[in-house]
């Protein structure tokens, strides 16, 4: 007992002594747990992928688990989603350090340029080569394009291959055949030109259903559809010449593709609220048969088969405008993997990917999330809509692909005018007007 | 002795310092560091372009001032209808009315549920095709009234900013309850003696003593109005064509759309100095006017 009243005097005496020194475990503790901020270790695999997809999830688990009984190699998929949380992770992990041995890019071709400057991407052009080209031999060449930097490309990236296209994908109308019939129009028969798109709405309209549906207030949507109409009108050549500022937006044939989206307008060939309309949205609309026709990329039928099994629909190509000119969809891969250019298990990882976009596993791909493989020799068992975009794919162009690219301020004008012209706040000629305006000026700024 | 004890004060103070510094200090340095460069977040190396950013932003960007100006629009409508509701509300519970606790408990409920929850659903009542709003004004013989309320430019920003207003409402309610009840109820026994009305016992003694109060909501009301965001996100995502768009969300597409990291840094700076300016001139006005 006398030796605890002995130590609490003390205490007692001390007690300065002690909140001090308290008060230095407690700084040297703050110290050391600020610098045990680091990297949580990792569990031993061999792969780790970063991927978006959530509708792929379990099948690319399922394949993982055969991936590893077949080769004892341990390949992780880690989600995260949605697409936008995906992104910004990517790119926080460029600075970080902490990218994985295969990732995805989203975006355009230049952000994919961007991730390639800056040393994040492996080439794989020696891997696709390989073997008198085998692997190459094997992915549709519209969709390894986008993949791929040309010689002299506008981005500055050394020529190569630096992605493996897991899917296709390319952006059609969609059209529903119950309601087709219920409007008294023939379901094996829809509309070739933009004038029998017109006529065949203004029928479902009088039968109490809406026209189209799609989801543009994600502009790229509407982007997307005017450049379609664009390359229909006045070719490709013409449309390259534009965005490198040969051919101002006022030109004649500008305006016509601006005044297409005021007829549909007019002619309440949209359904109601479009331009405010996000696409998962539009799909739940069409896929509920509030709408007759959807303008909507493959990814869809999996969407569709997901909210509506039963929905009776078929692709149709977009109502060609003019004679002139072929009608271009937009189309190509759909998503890509890129390999780690600083990863340790480089060699690992592209041999999965080899593996992933063999003949076997795009099939199962192909069947278990209804999207069109990117192997052409696994097209056998996939669903008769799927084989109708399947048919498109030689229709197909993406701005990734093309010679020359528009500034995005310009296309940010360019998508906003056209909601303004579906709302009725702008004219087609106005909007053909702001928008050279702003190219005026961001071409001036260019050549300062 | 007396250089130890400085040395062991500032070693004390060490660990605040540190935290400020690195959550605070950096932060504000990186961003201003930012804002002028251009880098498109990825690179390893940013290209410093001075003012340029700030120029583009105050002088060429057609796209900036329609957003602030949406932006102060959702402000104008919480500072008034948001901020009357909540006081007309406080003023009625700070009487001593029945199930008093009851009513405070339903005024929060709105502040307390999610921006995210609050946006989707008001966005499926507010729908053109089978929205609840359309469905109640059919009921009620109102046909003609009946519109896509989100999607149209007339009427969707009004839409966002009454939600955002309802959203808030709750917030100012209970503070300015906290400080009605602040007020001794002497002066208010006073004023009765000496014969004045309600409206005078609420202009003479009631508004006076709580210019401090309306002060702190109002700043509150302004900073938390001028960067709404969520909800516009989730009600309409900034459409129709922009119509809806706020700062926060420009911000947010120069980030990600244009990959313009260091626009994004110039507009967040120049939007919080404008934040900062307005929160000073009604400082200085509520002094002048407690002065007066």
């Amino acid at each position: 007992m006398a030796i605890f009243k002995r130590l609490f005097n003390f205490l007692r005496k001390e007690q300065v002594l002690v909140k001090r020194w308290t008060s230095y475990i407690l700084i040297v503790g703050l110290i050391v747990s600020i610098g045990g901020c680091v990297r949580i270790t990792e569990k031993k695999t061999d792969v780790v992928i970063w991927h978006w997809m959530t509708d792929r999830k379990k099948a690319f688990n399922e394949l993982a688990e055969t991936y590893a009984r077949q080769t004892g190699m341990q390949v992780e998929f880690r989600l995260f989603a949605p697409s936008e949380v995906y992104s910004q992770k990517v790119r926080a992990a460029t600075q970080a350090g902490t990218l994985p041995d295969i990732f995805g890019i989203l975006g355009e071709k230049k952000d994919f340029a961007i991730f390639v400057k800056a040393g994040h991407v492996f080439n794989l052009t020696e891997e696709m080569q390989a073997d008198n080209h085998e692997w190459k031999k094997r992915l549709f060449s519209k969709a390894l394009i986008v993949n791929e930097f040309k010689r002299g490309n506008e981005f500055g990236v050394s020529p190569g291959i630096y992605g493996v296209p897991l899917d296709v994908t390319n952006i059609q109308m969609l059209y529903n055949k119950d309601l087709f019939k219920k409007a008294g129009l023939n379901p094996e028969t829809p509309p070739q030109t933009f004038e029998e798109f017109v006529v065949a709405v203004k029928k479902l309209k009088e039968a109490g259903i809406q026209g189209l549906v799609s989801g543009w207030a994600e502009t790229w949507m509407v982007d997307c559809l005017a450049s379609n109409f664009a390359f229909n009108i006045m070719g490709e050549r013409k449309v390259m010449r534009t965005y490198t500022g040969e051919v101002p937006y006022t030109d004649p044939d500008w305006i016509r593709v601006f005044s297409l989206f005021k007829e549909m307008a007019d002619n309440g060939v949209l359904a109601t609220g479009i331009v405010a309309m996000n696409n998962k949205d539009a799909e739940q609309n069409f896929a509920n048969q509030r709408a007759a026709f959807a303008f909507n990329g493959s990814w869809c039928v999996n969407v569709y088969q997901g909210m509506n099994p039963d929905l009776n629909y078929a692709a149709m190509f977009v109502p060609r405008v003019s004679e002139r000119h072929p009608m271009l969809i937009w189309g190509g891969a759909g998503s890509s993997f890129m390999v780690n250019a600083r990863s340790e298990n480089k060699e690992k990882a592209v041999e999965f990917l080899k593996w992933l976009t063999d003949d076997e596993q795009q099939a199962y791909l192909a069947q278990a999330t209804n999207n069109l493989p990117a192997n052409k020799f696994s097209l056998a068992d996939i669903s008769p809509i799927l084989s109708q975009f399947a048919q498109a794919m030689e229709n197909t162009t993406h701005p990734n692909i093309w010679p020359a690219h528009e500034k995005g301020v310009v296309i940010e004008a360019f998508d906003l005018g056209i909601q303004s012209i579906i709302l009725g706040t702008k004219t087609p000629e106005q909007v053909a007007f702001e928008v050279q305006e702003v190219k005026a000026r961001e071409m001036a700024k260019e050549n300062r | 002795m007396k250089v130890k004890s400085t040395l062991e004060n500032y070693l004390f103070i060490l660990p605040a310092v540190t935290i400020f510094a690195i959550f605070y200090i950096y932060p504000f340095y990186a961003t201003f560091n930012l804002g002028l460069r251009a880098w498109d977040g990825v690179s390893p190396v940013s290209q410093f372009v001075g003012l340029r950013n700030f120029k583009e932003i105050l002088l060429q960007s057609r796209l900036w001032w329609p957003a602030m100006w949406h932006a102060g629009y959702i402000t104008l409508i919480a500072l008034t209808f948001q901020n009357a509701l909540a006081l007309a509300l406080a003023l009625a519970c700070d009487r001593q009315i029945k199930l008093g606790n009851f009513y405070r408990l339903i005024f929060f409920i709105p502040p307390v549920l999610s921006e995210v929850v609050v946006g989707l659903v008001w966005k499926w009542i507010y729908n053109g095709d089978y929205g609840l709003l359309n469905h109640w004004l059919a009921n009620l013989g109102l046909m003609h009234l009946a519109r896509s309320w989100l999607s149209e430019p007339q009427t969707a920003l009004t839409c966002v900013a009454v939600i955002h207003s309802w959203k808030g409402f709750g917030w100012g309610f209970i503070i300015l309850l906290a400080g009605l009840q602040t007020i001794p109820r002497q002066l208010y026994e006073a004023a009765r003696v000496d014969g004045a009305s309600s409206w005078q016992r609420f202009w003479h003694v009631t508004t006076p003593l709580m210019i401090p109060v309306f002060v702190l909501v109002s700043i509150l009301t302004i900073l938390g109005s001028m960067q709404a965001f969520v909800l516009v996100l989730t009600m309409t995502g900034g459409s129709p064509a922009l119509g809806t768009s706020v700062p926060v969300t420009r911000i947010l597409s120069s980030m990600r759309a244009s990959l313009r990291f260091g626009y994004a840094c110039a507009q967040g700076i120049i939007f919080g100095l404008v934040l900062l300016v307005v929160s000073f001139m009604q400082i200085r006005i509520s002094k002048r006017m407690k002065q007066a």
